[in-house]
């Protein structure tokens, strides 16, 4: 199994680390870098628990090598919050309780984070869109467009 | 509702922002496949193609070879240990790994032991499995049929495929009753298998100490408690003693039902931590999910319901075979093999019921757990909500109108059912007008009749069910023989904060916050000083978890109860530093006071302190409480929804325009955290209506073994779920409560099929069985002659 050298900046910190080729982003983050935060549903790209941002995009890091991501700049669920203030999405999924096992909410956040980066006035409907590759099994997606309809409203 | 505390105590009533959420919106969660220990193995595990074939061979040289293998283990492994067969809940035996022969696709065959996940999965590509096939049956009635093969040859008294014969009611009086009735329906219904498909899989984390001697498994389960004592009972012969084995339930995501049973991949993965005295993680992946995990339902009923030409229902009759798969696994209380299917005369004011069920094998995987249920009452549900709305048509009568007529009535609670259950309290008109209000009924049905003259295909279903839950009185629950109390244990601690632990573990219902608020009510110490900690068996009391919605009925009481006890010491201890008598004191949430001196009080908290500091002579000190809640009866939540559709022509797609969800689960503790149980549950009873569904061909190959075929409900079919509820208490429960989390999975399909129906109906359809995907609409369409 080949090996190789990848660079990459996650949450603002940069990492110079050894990778196998064969190694997923999602067992990269995880496993090498004991970044929990992003989970695992489905392994088939299908369930979006593993979603993070790569530069600027949501991408679902389980069909994603890690050398693919050389490079990049990468926001995972552990960088949205900043100086022990929460993201006003975090601050929206837990006013609007729009979240309940907790283990689809960092991945739906990151698709939201994505969202609003590049429309940050979103309709319902482009919310319902935009999270629609991510499955929540708990909360019946009410209370997670509300969530995000309140991070979109917090003044930037 | 009464609200008594205040929002900084936090009691029942509020809706205060959940304690546990910071660490999970932070990605500090702290889930099984998050835990990673010093020189920790991995477990992946070869499965079976085929379902039903003897093993002829398993080579696993070329396995050993492959980099980060160490061993591979076979049912031979665990046969030295006698560890290859496991019991099931309903005291059924379960292949850990086969010796013989494999009985359904995907069935472990071996476990593969590596240092890495990736060096696991290739270990599994390269173990070398010979079989000869054997014949497969996956249809219970073929399965229940003379000649049909025997499939359990491992039973040397076993030679047929039927697996109990259940029945419940009056046989006689319910047939006498329907020769005589003006009026009868019969209606054969199928509830499809499903599968709960959490958005996180099954999987543990086992950790053998050969210097101690103690077994720590972390594992997704939603009962460790009973985890415990199983393998207790199970690995006992070889040295695993009860005070030996921790099981920690860490944070879960999502159970449903799904977390209840022991699945081989646990046990492989202890039976290799002991074995090699390291530490082994198993993780299964979405498609071992979805195709080896218990399934729910698998029920095929046929209901018949009998009535007077008013429509005054005389006799309900349900004759049900039941797809159990290889080995019955179903997590029942022990003495109901079909669960508390007999509330299936539901709402109702029935004189005469009988229900029958058979259990069969088939070459499937262990069907029979719930789908976020409390053991087979959506199945009940459905069948009675249904076959309501047939007799409706049958009748002319308006399904609102019929339901009415033959509602228990309000003043007749508790009620004594034909099949032998006591309602505790009910209201069941109240929610359905409550219901109709909301939406606007009888301006719908104007619609219907104004959209009809112009082609267009819309139908309004109700649903106004009953569930049973809260699993149970000593007197009737066990599992295994032990009782299905549960518990709490209450410390307070000497500046008045609180700890509590319990016997049941959350997978997302938010108890760190309600148990809380629970306590904050019966103690006023604030909610956000009270911590609750749950699934760790080295600390919490014996509890037998959380599932059947059977959290606040049992261990919330059991928090109620444990407090009260506290606050009678803290009477004790308020009276000696105020110097008077207990019976000159009154309390008020936070503290006791003199009666006419209001003035002279003492807080909780400096109860709290004096309990360490300042006790009365001759009494222990310290402040704290057990309790093991053994419930009277169970509970009875209920509510009536309402379900609007419209159906494109063209595709057979059928829309929710509307659905209204009236609930009433008794007392409620967090408004905000009830009302998400019903959007959640409302989603996922919408699930197997309209998209959910495992199927598989005659050879036993499973049709659609990921979320690519099996269609979980995005944001994009998901309605805006409108809520309200009525508030009914339970008459025996502590505070009121009765149980919220699964009402809304049981009430929802029979509102929306019985809408599709209904938009149906005057081309003569009076039934579809669920899923009820567009291509099954399209077909009765083109049928009808009405297809765009």
């Amino acid at each position: 199994m080949s090996t190789h050298s990848i660079h990459v900046t996650i949450n603002g910190t940069p990492y110079d680390e050894r990778v196998d080729a064969r190694l997923m982003l999602v067992h990269f983050l995880r496993d090498q870098l004991r970044l929990t935060g992003t989970h695992i549903g489905c392994d088939t790209t299908h369930c979006g628990a593993c979603t993070v941002v790569v530069d600027g995009e949501p991408v679902k890091s389980c069909t994603v090598l890690a050398v693919q991501a050389d490079g990049s700049d990468i926001t995972t669920v552990e960088g949205l919050e900043h100086d022990g203030k929460l993201h006003p999405l975090q601050e929206g999924f837990w006013n609007e309780h729009g979240l309940q096992c907790g283990y689809c909410t960092p991945g739906m956040m990151m698709a939201a984070y994505g969202l609003l980066a590049r429309n940050a006035a979103p309709s319902e409907l482009e919310i319902r869109q935009a999270i629609s590759g991510n499955l929540c099994r708990c909360t019946g997606y009410v209370n997670i467009v509300k969530s995000i309809r309140y991070a979109a409203a917090q003044p930037r | 509702m009464l609200v008594r505390t205040t929002p900084d105590v936090g009691g029942i009533g509020h809706s205060i922002k959940r304690k546990e959420d910071p660490r999970f919106l932070r990605g500090h969660g702290r889930y099984v496949d998050d835990i990673q220990l010093p020189g920790m193995l991995y477990l992946d595990i070869v499965r079976s193609p085929f379902a039903h074939a003897r093993i002829t061979k398993i080579d696993t040289e070329r396995a050993m070879k492959v980099p980060g293998v160490l061993a591979v283990i076979t049912g031979e492994t665990l046969a030295k240990y006698n560890l290859h067969w496991m019991p099931t809940l309903m005291s059924d035996t379960q292949m850990v790994l086969p010796t013989e022969k494999v009985m359904y696709q995907a069935q472990e065959v071996a476990g593969v032991i590596a240092t890495s996940r990736y060096a696991a999965a290739d270990g599994v590509d390269a173990v070398e499995v010979e079989y000869d096939p054997l014949p497969v049956v996956v249809d219970p009635f073929k399965a229940l049929e003379p000649d049909a093969p025997v499939l359990r040859t491992d039973k040397k008294d076993k030679h047929d495929n039927h697996i109990f014969h259940w029945e419940a009611g009056d046989r006689q009086a319910t047939d006498t009753a329907f020769k005589s009735a003006d009026v009868t329906v019969a209606q054969d219904i199928y509830l499809p298998r499903i599968h709960v498909a959490s958005i996180e899989t099954c999987g543990c984390v086992a950790d053998f100490d050969r210097i101690t001697g103690k077994l720590t498994v972390y594992m997704t389960t939603q009962a460790p408690h009973a985890i415990r004592t199983v393998v207790a009972l199970v690995a006992g012969h070889v040295g695993l003693s009860e005070e030996k084995i921790r099981i920690v339930s860490p944070d879960i995501g999502g159970g449903f039902g799904g977390k209840v049973p022991v699945y081989p991949g646990y046990v492989i993965a202890i039976a290799a931590s002991v074995v090699i005295g390291k530490p082994v993680k198993w993780i299964e992946d979405r498609t071992e999910n979805l195709q080896a995990d218990s399934f729910a339902r698998d029920y095929h009923i046929k209901a018949e319901l009998a009535a007077r030409k008013d429509g005054t229902l005389t006799a309900l009759r349900i004759k049900t075979v039941a797809d159990h798969g290889y080995t019955d696994a179903a997590a029942n209380p022990s003495k109901f093999p079909a669960g508390l299917f007999s509330i299936c005369t539901g709402s109702y004011d029935i004189p005469h019921a009988f229900a029958e069920v058979d259990g069969a094998y088939t070459n499937k995987p262990p069907g029979g757990i719930a789908y976020r249920c409390s053991f087979r009452v959506t199945e009940a549900v459905h069948a009675i909500e249904r076959t309501v709305d047939v007799m409706a048509q049958k009748l002319g009568m308006d399904p609102a109108d019929l339901r009415f007529k033959n509602f228990i009535h309000p003043d007749s609670f508790p009620y004594k059912s034909a099949l032998g259950w006591e309602y505790d309290s009910g209201n069941y008109p109240a929610a359905l007008r409550k219901a109709m209000l909301k939406i606007e009924y009888a301006d719908l049905r104007r619609e219907q009749i104004e959209k009809r003259k112009r082609g267009e295909l819309m139908g309004i279903g109700i649903s106004s069910f009953t569930e049973i839950v809260g699993a149970g009185p000593s007197k009737q629950f066990d599992i295994l023989g032990i009782k299905m109390f549960d518990s709490c244990e209450i410390r307070v601690h000497p500046t008045g904060k609180a700890t509590a632990r319990l016997g049941t573990k959350s997978q997302g219902q938010g108890h760190e916050t309600t148990y809380a608020q629970i306590i904050a009510e019966e103690l006023g110490i604030p909610a956000m000083h009270i911590e609750i900690e749950e699934g760790d068996t080295d600390t919490a009391p014996y509890g037998l978890g959380t599932y059947a919605s059977r959290s606040t009925p049992t261990a919330g009481a059991a928090a109620a109860v444990a407090a009260r006890k506290i606050r009678e010491k803290a009477k004790k201890i308020a009276a000696h530093l105020l110097e008077v008598s207990e019976d000159d004191l009154v309390w008020e949430p936070g503290k006791f006071s003199v009666i006419g001196a209001p003035q002279k009080s003492k807080s909780i908290q400096e109860i709290a302190l004096a309990a360490y500091t300042n006790h009365p002579p001759g009494m222990e000190a310290g402040l704290e409480a057990v309790n093991y809640y053994d419930p009277p009866n169970l509970t009875f939540p209920f509510g009536s929804y309402i379900a609007v559709v419209d159906i494109d022509r063209g595709t057979g797609a059928v829309k929710i325009r509307r659905f209204v969800a009236v609930d009433d689960c008794g007392t409620i503790i967090n408004p905000m955290i009830v009302e998400g149980q019903v959007h959640g549950g409302l989603t996922m009873g919408m699930a197997p209506a309209l998209f959910e569904e495992i199927q598989y061909d005659e050879s036993g190959n499973i049709q659609g073994g990921s979320f690519m075929d099996y269609l979980l409900p995005t944001a994009m079919e998901t309605p805006k779920w409108e809520t309200d509820h009525t508030v009914t208490p339970s008459p025996h429960h502590p505070f009121g409560a009765k149980g919220v989390g699964e009402s809304a999975t049981v009430g929802a399909p029979p509102a929306i099929v019985n809408a599709v129906v209904d938009a149906l109906s005057h081309l003569g359809v009076t039934h579809i069985d669920i899923p009820i995907t567009p291509e099954k609409v399209w077909k009765i369409l083109k049928e009808k002659g009405v297809a765009d």
